[in-house]
């Protein structure tokens, strides 16, 4: 057996108060095991009686080295880590990581691609709020809402079955357009989705937005101004809540996001109800977003023939030779890309989810990072919840929204 | 470039010696690691560079000296521009001036730094571990340090395997 040692609180001196020291405060760990910390957060509270005095986050415990995996791997393969990253956000993942590979290699994506690229990760970004909302309400003691948010985020996912035969890890988004052409079924089940969902979220609003309950839980706990939020370097519905209008969907637009018309839900109160209000107007936007999309989906090739970086399709294998050998390329050696770096983000549910790319002329990364929007939302917690109580810390921590595999990467 | 940046990178390259790079539309600003504070106090208070999107670094051993280059991805919400610092550190005791006093995003984005590639960050406030154990040694994002592998056991090797595992150490 691994001997168990005991904690040495000399390590964190310098992080709690003198009062902890002498017993008048005491040292609580939170997690890495507890249900309200969405996922293996450790949290060290130092407590006076139920009022949070300082708290210390611990994280690293689902540290995947996925960083240090995709430098082994040629452009294509490596993608396949990016899922693994923020499991809320696949397709978002994959398309910061494509955005990134193509600006690289200079890889051009046709217009049907982009459009349904945008369809997908809005889709995303509507199932990943979902998880949001369930755990939130979930941690609020509203159960019934866990059960309603992941209803629908079942119709999503059975969206991303029907296109790529996964649910979730489905590394549909490639460099150079999409892994394939989406099914005919694939129109009917959005706009069923799109039908349906409004109702459901007006269902939510009755359940939550005026509970007395609810309202009592959110309404002034954890506030975030402006200057703090962006000195931590919050990005995504955090920061909305504060006050700062920022979307990389609207400021620098990528896959012809500027073609449609949708708005970016701000609140000015910056406490835990409008981070709360925020997202739930995100669903209608994003629900904007994808009907837009659908009706004007234009036809044409779903990839990039630049044979070069983009494997052929299968149809084109049997019959062609120069197809045959590049395919055979493609996915033994890989594509060499130039020697520099790019930096390319888009905004995830959760943020900004930035790539930075190096290449170094051969078939593999020189050095991938993933600025990750989790990680620096969770670096301002301690901030958060200085003279809360302990069950307002639960509606903080859900308010952010973390994804540990996203934080730790 | 873009017209928004022109005036920040002369100021950069008359202040503090800079030399610049354009890659794929990019600007790479390249500044000595003492002065990267100021640069970053500069950037921030004159030019409205309020958000530090990243700060990562990059290893080019063994092919150039110096070895690290630590990145710092700023942006603008103002301008709406962004603008790329490089620092190149040497490999022998790297360290680079912390930057927690001018973005506080600095903080757990330099102990990143600090476990996966070993460079310091002087005076920072809180210097322990961030993602990786405490008692791990080495810094794995470095390309000296080898990607490691876990042995598939079967039921023939099982036990062998077993001895020499990590956790197998009683």
């Amino acid at each position: 057996m691994t001997q168990i040692e005991e904690v040495q609180y000399d390590r964190y001196r310098h992080l709690v108060s003198e009062r902890a020291f002498s017993g008048e405060t005491m040292l609580l760990n939170m997690g890495p095991q507890h249900p309200s910390t969405h996922g293996v957060l450790r949290l060290l509270l130092e407590l006076d009686g139920e009022v949070i005095v300082n708290a210390v986050p611990e994280i690293g415990y689902l540290h995947t080295g996925i960083e240090k995996n995709m430098e082994a791997k040629t452009y294509l393969k490596a993608e396949v880590m990016t899922d693994r990253l923020d499991y809320m956000n696949n397709l978002g993942n994959n398309l910061a990581y494509c955005m990134a590979v193509e600006k690289l290699v200079e890889l051009d994506v046709p217009p049907r691609a982009q459009a349904l690229r945008v369809i997908l990760v809005e889709l995303q970004r509507i199932a990943s709020h979902l998880v949001w909302i369930g755990t939130f309400g979930l941690d609020l003691a509203a159960m019934s809402m866990f059960l309603y948010a992941f209803r629908e985020r079942e119709q999503i996912l059975d969206i991303f079955e029907l296109c790529s035969g996964q649910r979730m890890m489905t590394t549909f988004i490639r460099p150079g357009g999409l892994w394939r052409d989406v099914p005919v079924e694939f129109e009917t089940a959005v706009r069923n989705f799109i039908r349906s969902f409004p109702r459901r979220i007006d269902e939510y609003e009755a359940l939550l937005t005026k509970n007395p309950l609810f309202l009592d839980r959110l309404l002034g706990i954890g506030k975030l101004d402006a200057a703090t939020a962006l000195q931590h370097g919050v990005t995504g519905p955090m920061l909305r809540a504060s006050g700062v209008k920022w979307d990389l969907r609207k400021a620098r637009p990528y896959m012809g996001y500027e073609q449609y018309d949708f708005d970016i839900p701000v609140r000015t109160e910056g406490d835990t109800y409008a981070r709360y209000l925020v997202r739930v107007q995100e669903f209608r936007e994003s629900l904007r977003i994808v009907e837009q999309a659908l009706n004007k989906l234009p036809m044409g090739p779903v990839r990039s023939d630049n044979r070069k970086f983009v494997p052929p399709p299968r149809s084109e294998i049997g019959v062609s030779m120069e197809a045959l050998i590049h395919h055979f390329k493609l996915w033994t050696e890989g594509f060499p890309a130039p020697k520099g770096s790019v930096y390319s983000a888009v905004e995830s549910p959760r943020g900004e989810l930035g790539v930075y790319l190096e290449g170094d002329g051969g078939p593999k990364p020189h050095r991938v990072h993933m600025r990750t929007p989790s990680f620096d939302n969770l670096s301002v917690v301690p901030k958060l919840v200085k003279g809360h109580l302990v069950a307002d810390l639960v509606a903080i921590l859900a308010s952010t929204d973390i994804v540990l595999g996203d934080i730790d990467r | 470039m873009d017209q928004k940046l022109e005036p920040i990178v002369q100021a950069l390259q008359e202040q503090f010696g800079a030399t610049c790079e354009e890659f794929r539309g990019e600007v790479h600003v390249f500044i000595p690691s003492g002065q990267i504070v100021q640069a970053l106090t500069l950037l921030r208070d004159k030019y409205e560079f309020e958000l530090l999107s990243a700060l990562t670094a990059t290893d080019y051993y063994p092919q150039m000296m110096p070895r690290f280059h630590v990145i710092y991805q700023l942006s603008s919400l103002t301008k709406n521009i962004v603008l790329q610092l490089r620092v190149p550190v040497n490999g022998d005791q790297p360290r680079i001036p912390t930057a927690v006093r001018v973005y506080e995003v600095a903080n757990w984005r330099e102990r990143e730094l600090m476990d996966m590639f070993g460079i310091e960050a002087e005076g920072h406030p809180d210097p322990r571990k961030l993602l990786l154990p405490d008692d791990m040694e080495g810094h794995p994002l470095r390309k000296d340090f080898p990607l490691g592998y876990e042995e598939p056991q079967f039921t023939f090797n099982f036990e062998e395997i077993d001895l020499r595992k990590p956790y197998a150490k009683d």
